[in-house]
């Protein structure tokens, strides 16, 4: 987008929509949308308080013990599957399945198997995130250029110094891919359990302030949490562009 | 022999699984794990007594409401914003951020402000599927290869002989596409809306068979709505490959 | 230092003896029979399917004939072993490591320390011209310089023989012309057997001292020119020489009823 010659980074349209946002609440037109600036100060009150901080590390910890999980589990799990055909054979149609299977509907089974507590939550976690985790490590095994393979070969590489110097970095891009849409699915599967499960964490906020009709405290906690996840996302993204030039080189 | 490798060893792979379940469950590992048997028993059970034809009737609507607005107005928005550089900086943003958001979280404000009947099952729906089914065709026209493009004007073809016949032909594997991970994101949200907001159709038959420690017909009711997303979506799989043989898959986004 | 033109039975570099090769029902390689004599180069020149990259490989031991041997320096091989180096078509360099790292990185694979193979690379990394780009990834150069890197890299650990799959056929065609020359006076310095393999007649009768013409269906050697005229001529003036032009002219005639 261009205005007067001048390119307008991506992303700045929300400052517009901010600013509708500011007026829309400003003129009252619906109760359930204060003005931004109310919920930005309403958000500097409760940013350091207890509840929500409190609320953040049990968010925060489920998620990272979620997806810590999924990724020293479905990395190697993935690795093995690129490197066995007959691995592959068995697993990858559960694989598929459970990546476009509606896993919310599995939760329950999380909560009378592993309770209504953090453990139950941190599984969930995991089994969002896992799948992809699985799916991409091994299709970037797969996909590893002949010839590298050929070139350690031929160079008489060791099979630990070809995994280690050549196929892992090779595969890294596909599998950071993985790791970042693991993540992103990890935040939905950590608010959903929170959700579903037991009320804690920013699941237990959410519902406090809706049930409560705290609308300013509702947004603000909201608006937390999109950033977090917006940010981690835009982190490993970036992280992903840093060795994208050696993914279109196969 | 080799043609059927695959088969076979999907079969073994199944009977390795539904095995370990079954033992499991005799064991049993959990008082709430039933085994696989008992499952199939209560599947058989809910199938025949029809209380799972009521319930999908019930779980589908939403569903199928949902999916439907979604896709119009998503591929709609799709288009506008590949098709025109302030669309695009206007709209895309609110996608991408909706596209990584847990937008689960929305869900006791969609309560408050459309109670909790059918419409706050459908807005659930409707806010899972959308995102992915925007960007998805959004990215696709973006996208189209400029040459075919540049060839359609050389022999002088009008602004709309380009969008419909060289942009709109071009981008529709990945709308597709897009349309696919849309209907798989809106089962999570129709199970989502009934295990959150009411009870109803195939989320009450989990809820309440849980209540009451009916396992396997809890376990019966979720298999039920796994296999039934998985394949649908396979079909849909399916119909994509056989319409758009020879066509790069390749997905906007997740 | 021995002399590029002369030959006798008894000095081949690489001999290969009765190769069988079939993939599946395919046959790709009947009966193969090829000496490669030392300090020169042999063109493996044929139409696509005529098996000529399924034999470098075996040569290389990175495919394994069904039958037949393979001698290089007259000891059997049985995979890939340090007398023989390969150039990639593709190149095959790491997209993660500098131009130093990739050239040297034959010589780590065999457990040089890290000074000194870095030393010796960079005496190859100047030898074929890339000084100065000794930090740069292989993204930031252009195909010719990915190929001389790749070059570097077999040079460097000091094979005797030198296995090349179509080097140049992934560089543009001017740059293809100036690697032809310098191909030349690597084979006239260094004390090395090349077999390099390529579809170009004109590339394979400008670089080549020996041109194995290969056919398929089956694939057999259907002769071995050596165009010894104009070798003594320089680079500029081989283009324009007339026994260049016949022997191109020849080997044409001779494929044209192979190609579909």
């Amino acid at each position: 987008m261009k205005i007067f010659g001048y390119q307008l980074p991506s992303l700045t349209s929300l400052i517009l929509w901010g600013i509708l946002w500011e007026i829309a609440g400003q003129l009252k037109l619906t109760f359930f949308l204060p003005p931004l600036s109310a919920i930005f100060s309403t958000l500097m009150e409760i940013g350091t308080s207890r509840v929500f901080l409190k609320a953040l590390t049990e968010t925060g910890y489920a998620f990272f013990a979620g997806t810590f999980l999924a990724i020293v589990i479905g990395i190697p799990v993935g690795i093995l599957m690129g490197k066995s055909r007959l691995i592959d054979e068995l697993l990858l149609p559960w694989v598929n399945m459970f990546l476009s299977a509606p896993l919310t509907a599995l939760v329950p089974v999380m909560m009378v198997l592993f309770g209504f507590g953090m453990k139950a939550i941190i599984l969930t976690t995991t089994m969002f995130a896992i799948w992809i985790i699985v799916l991409n490590s091994r299709a970037g095994v797969m996909h590893i250029n002949r010839s590298l393979i050929e070139m350690a070969r031929s160079f008489g590489a060791t099979p630990m110094d070809a995994f280690v110097k050549v196929y892992f970095w090779a595969a890294l891009p596909e599998i950071l891919s993985g790791v970042r849409i693991g993540f992103i699915r990890g935040v939905k599967g950590v608010i959903i359990g929170q959700l579903l499960i037991s009320i804690v964490g920013f699941g237990a906020l959410f519902e406090l302030y809706s049930g409560q009709f705290m609308m300013k405290h509702f947004w603000a906690v909201l608006i937390v949490l999109f950033s977090i996840s917006f940010t981690i996302a835009e982190f490993l993204s970036h992280l992903e562009r840093k060795v994208a030039y050696y993914a279109a080189q196969r | 022999m080799m043609r059927y490798r695959s088969y076979l060893l999907t079969f073994l792979s199944a009977c390795i699984v539904f095995g370990s379940w079954e033992i499991a469950g005799r064991i049993p590992v959990s008082y709430a794990f039933p085994t696989f048997l008992e499952t199939i028993a209560a599947f058989w059970t809910l199938l025949k007594n029809g209380t799972m034809f009521v319930a999908y009737f019930e779980t589908l609507k939403p569903l199928v409401v949902g999916v439907l607005i979604s896709s119009f107005v998503g591929v709609g928005i799709g288009l506008a914003i590949g098709l025109s550089r302030m669309s695009d900086w206007l709209l895309s943003p609110i996608f991408v951020v909706m596209q990584t958001a847990p937008l689960a979280a929305l869900i006791p404000l969609l309560v408050m402000i459309y109670g909790i009947g059918l419409t706050s099952k459908v807005a659930v729906v409707i806010i899972m599927a959308m995102p992915v089914i925007v960007l998805n065709t959004g990215g696709a026209v973006r996208n189209t290869p400029v040459s075919i493009v540049e060839m359609a004007q050389s022999f002088l073809g009008t602004r709309r002989d380009v969008i419909f016949k060289i942009i709109l032909p071009a981008a529709s594997p990945i709308i597709f596409a897009g349309l696919r991970l849309g209907v798989s994101a809106g089962f999570i949200g129709a199970i989502l809306a009934e295990l959150k907001i009411t009870p109803t159709g195939v989320g009450d038959i989990i809820t309440y068979s849980r209540s009451i420690a009916d396992y396997p017909s809890m376990y019966a009711a979720i298999m039920s709505i796994i296999l039934l997303a998985v394949i649908f979506l396979n079909v849909l799989e399916r119909i994509e490959n056989f319409l758009f043989k020879g066509a790069k898959h390749v997905y906007a986004s997740d | 230092m021995m002399s590029h033109n002369t030959t006798n039975d008894n000095d081949q570099a690489v001999a290969v003896r009765d190769v069988y090769k079939s993939y599946g029902d395919v046959m790709a390689l009947r009966d193969m029979s090829l000496d490669f004599p030392r300090g020169q180069l042999t063109s493996l020149l044929g139409p696509s399917g005529c098996g000529k990259t399924t034999l470098l490989k075996i040569i290389a031991g990175l495919l394994s004939a069904d039958s037949g041997e393979i001698t290089v320096n007259g000891h059997p091989i049985t995979g890939p072993g340090p007398d023989r180096a390969f150039v990639f078509q593709d190149f095959a360099l790491l997209p993660w490591a500098t131009v130093l790292r990739n050239v040297a990185f034959g010589l780590e694979l065999r457990g040089v320390a890290k000074s000194e193979r870095e030393a010796i690379a960079e005496k190859y990394i100047t030898d074929v011209g890339l000084r100065g780009f000794e930090n740069k990834h292989p993204h930031q150069l252009s195909g010719g310089m990915r190929q001389r890197v790749g070059l570097a890299r077999a040079l460097s650990v000091d094979a005797q023989v030198l296995l090349m799959d179509e080097p140049f056929a992934a560089v543009d065609e001017q740059t293809r012309r100036k690697f032809q020359e310098d191909l030349l006076n690597l084979v006239k310095h260094e004390n090395k057997t090349f077999i390099f393999v390529t579809h170009s007649i004109e590339e394979a009768v400008y670089v080549s001292d020996q041109v194995a013409i290969l056919l398929p269906r089956p694939s057999r050697v259907s002769e071995i020119i050596r165009p010894e005229g104009f070798r003594h001529k320089d680079a500029d003036s081989i283009r324009r020489d007339s026994e260049y032009l016949d022997i191109v002219d020849r080997i044409w005639a001779s494929l044209r009823t192979y190609v579909e």
